[in-house]
């Protein structure tokens, strides 16, 4: 197994612009405010710690198991960034490790990195967090909570993180939403109980090897109330809206219709080429062949340009 | 070794090398924003973009080949975007019949998954030229320039360092797991416990590799203090642009728009 891609990465092209913009947004103001409350710890030691711990993520991401035939049940790592280093400082870990990702191994698309980043750090450390939170509160920081929080948390941020991406495919126009929200919470329900077995794994080392590490993130956090309602909110208005979604006849139209810029933003577009669904044959040949004869002059006019710099630079 | 944790970078002195981080960052996300911006079905556009991207890889000196072969990455993730050609509005183009169900294809849903597929194909040939023909380091001053800030890129770069060094960890973990696992070709032997178990085993792999992480960087945070580290990193200042650079990149956002008027006024 050369790549381990995880239908987690939404690549460039599959998400319009309008939906990609909106969450570049979002993820942006939440970065900048996660930056701001790290910055105010003044932990400096902070800094370090969450580069290292953004590559053992990365890093960890590869430790797989198998769970039923060709199946594997490997770390994305969410829950247990949220766990060890408290929220603020997770959203910053979850980003980097998505931004780098996406920056050199093309592991998710630049344009769409803002939804990469909504998904996987914002979405999914406020899940984690909220999810996290309540079972130690419930348990009083007892040891279950520990565990039974930790996989909770960890599938529950999954499941949430599935079901945005389906319903941003959705509102993109590149999945139906009624095959793409069903189809990635079946997959991840599933994917999630190997993040969350993996998860408790973890945590047992940690609870007998370094149990102070696991007290980070169980204090109470600056901001963190905030969080835990966005998380809560997050998932119960994913809930909500995802079956319905999927559950309607024409789940797209539907959805394209309640945001309503869907169609705005297509529409204008289709008019500008009225025979845009049966382009003239006549046509497009005509018009393919041109392209191909500016494209072929554009290489040709870009290779001499470097014979050109070459040779002067050779001679210089 | 996993591909994953292989440096893309390939060093080359060619003329897209020699181009400033700077210019390749932005101009590598306005050609992807431009793909972006192409409407469904616009093949002429999408054609002129793929042979822009083809020629820039020539000119890098990286080699095509190379290139797609990173770029099948994206392949898996079309499945997602499948059922769009039955599900769409249009004329019908081929019918399947899987067992009791029928599924019609249309000519509207085939041109929307085409698009779809030529334009993730193409943007991410775009990314991989950029970080093939620029260090790292390189893009995080880049990232800098274009004012993303200077605790996030230190973050980043703190994480390029270490990701091959805890790379090569998880694999040396996963050495000793492999060696210490028995297997056997019998189909009816099943090898290692329950799901849990194994989950488990992992589990403990990932709970070393973070705690050896966490006293990594006590020792890594150490050795910074002993540098004389005061919570503030300091970059060095950005090299000065280069006319060519300018040139590159005035002429390049200056073609984009152009197609992007091409597409939206022809």
């Amino acid at each position: 197994m050369l790549y381990s891609v995880e239908p987690m990465h939404i690549p460039d092209g599959f998400l319009s612009v309008p939906v990609a913009a909106v969450l570049w947004i979002v993820s942006i103001i939440v970065v900048g405010y996660a930056l701001m409350r790290v910055n105010k710890d003044l932990d400096e030691r902070k800094v370090p710690l969450m580069g290292v711990l953004a590559a053992a993520i990365f890093a960890g991401q590869m430790l797989n198991f198998t769970v039923i035939g060709g199946t594997s049940g490997h770390l994305m790592g969410a829950a247990i960034a949220t766990i060890l280093l408290g929220p603020w400082a997770a959203v910053l870990v979850m980003t980097t490790v998505v931004s780098v990702q996406a920056l050199i191994f093309q592991d998710g698309g630049l344009l769409v990195l803002g939804a990469n980043i909504f998904n996987m750090a914002i979405v999914g450390v406020a899940v984690s967090y909220m999810v996290y939170t309540t079972f130690q509160k419930l348990s009083g920081g007892k040891k279950w909570g520990v565990f039974a929080g930790g996989f909770a948390a960890a599938w529950f941020s999954i499941e949430v993180a599935a079901l945005g991406v389906g319903l941003q495919l959705a509102l993109s126009g590149t999945s139906p939403a009624n095959i793409a929200i069903p189809t990635m919470a079946g997959i991840h329900a599933l994917i999630g109980i190997g993040e969350g077995l993996i998860t408790v794994g973890t945590l047992a080392v940690i609870y007998a090897a370094r149990p102070d590490l696991l007290r980070a993130g169980a204090e109470p956090s600056p901001g963190g109330v905030l969080l835990w309602v966005a998380g809560l909110a997050i998932a119960a208005a994913l809930a909500i809206i995802s079956p319905l979604a999927s559950a309607h006849p024409d789940g797209l139209e539907w959805i394209a219709e309640q945001q309503g810029f869907l169609t705005t933003a297509k529409e204008p577009i289709y008019n500008i080429i009225p025979d845009y669904v049966f382009p003239g044959v006549t046509n497009e040949a005509l018009a393919t062949i041109l392209a191909g004869i500016t494209g072929t002059l554009i290489v040709f006019a870009v290779a001499l340009i470097v014979a050109y710099t070459r040779r002067s630079r050779q001679t210089a | 070794m996993h591909v994953h944790y292989q440096d893309p970078y390939r060093p080359g002195r060619s003329l897209i090398h020699a181009l400033d981080a700077r210019v390749k960052l932005l101009v590598t996300i306005a050609f992807i924003l431009t793909v972006a911006l192409i409407p469904p079905g616009f093949w002429p556009v999408y054609i002129l973009l793929l042979s822009l991207i083809i020629s820039v890889e020539i000119l890098s000196e990286i080699g095509v080949v190379y290139v797609l072969r990173r770029s099948i990455l994206v392949l898996p993730f079309m499945l997602a975007a499948l059922p769009i050609i039955f599900t769409l509005q249009g004329a019908p183009l081929f019918t399947l019949s899987l067992g009791g169900w029928t599924l019609t294809a249309t000519q509207t849903g085939m041109e929307r998954f085409i698009s779809i597929v030529l334009k993730s194909w193409t943007s991410v040939q775009a990314a991989i030229v950029l970080t093939s023909t620029t260090p790292f380091p390189d893009l995080l001053l880049a990232m800098r320039s274009v004012k993303i800030p200077r605790m996030l890129v230190t973050i980043f770069g703190m994480m390029w360092r270490y990701l091959f060094v805890l790379g090569d960890e998880t694999l040396r973990m996963m050495r000793a797991r492999a060696s210490r696992s028995g297997q056997s070709d019998t189909p009816s032997l099943k090898a290692g416990g329950s799901i849990i178990w194994r989950a488990h085993v992992t589990g403990g792999m990932a709970g070393s590799l973070f705690i050896r992480a966490f006293e990594r960087s006590d020792r890594i945070y150490m050795a910074m203090v002993a540098r004389g580290y005061d919570g503030d990193v300091r970059t060095l200042a950005q090299p000065k642009t280069s006319l060519l650079n300018w040139l590159v990149l005035v002429f390049s956002l200056l073609l984009f728009t152009a197609l992007l008027a091409l597409a939206y006024l022809l």
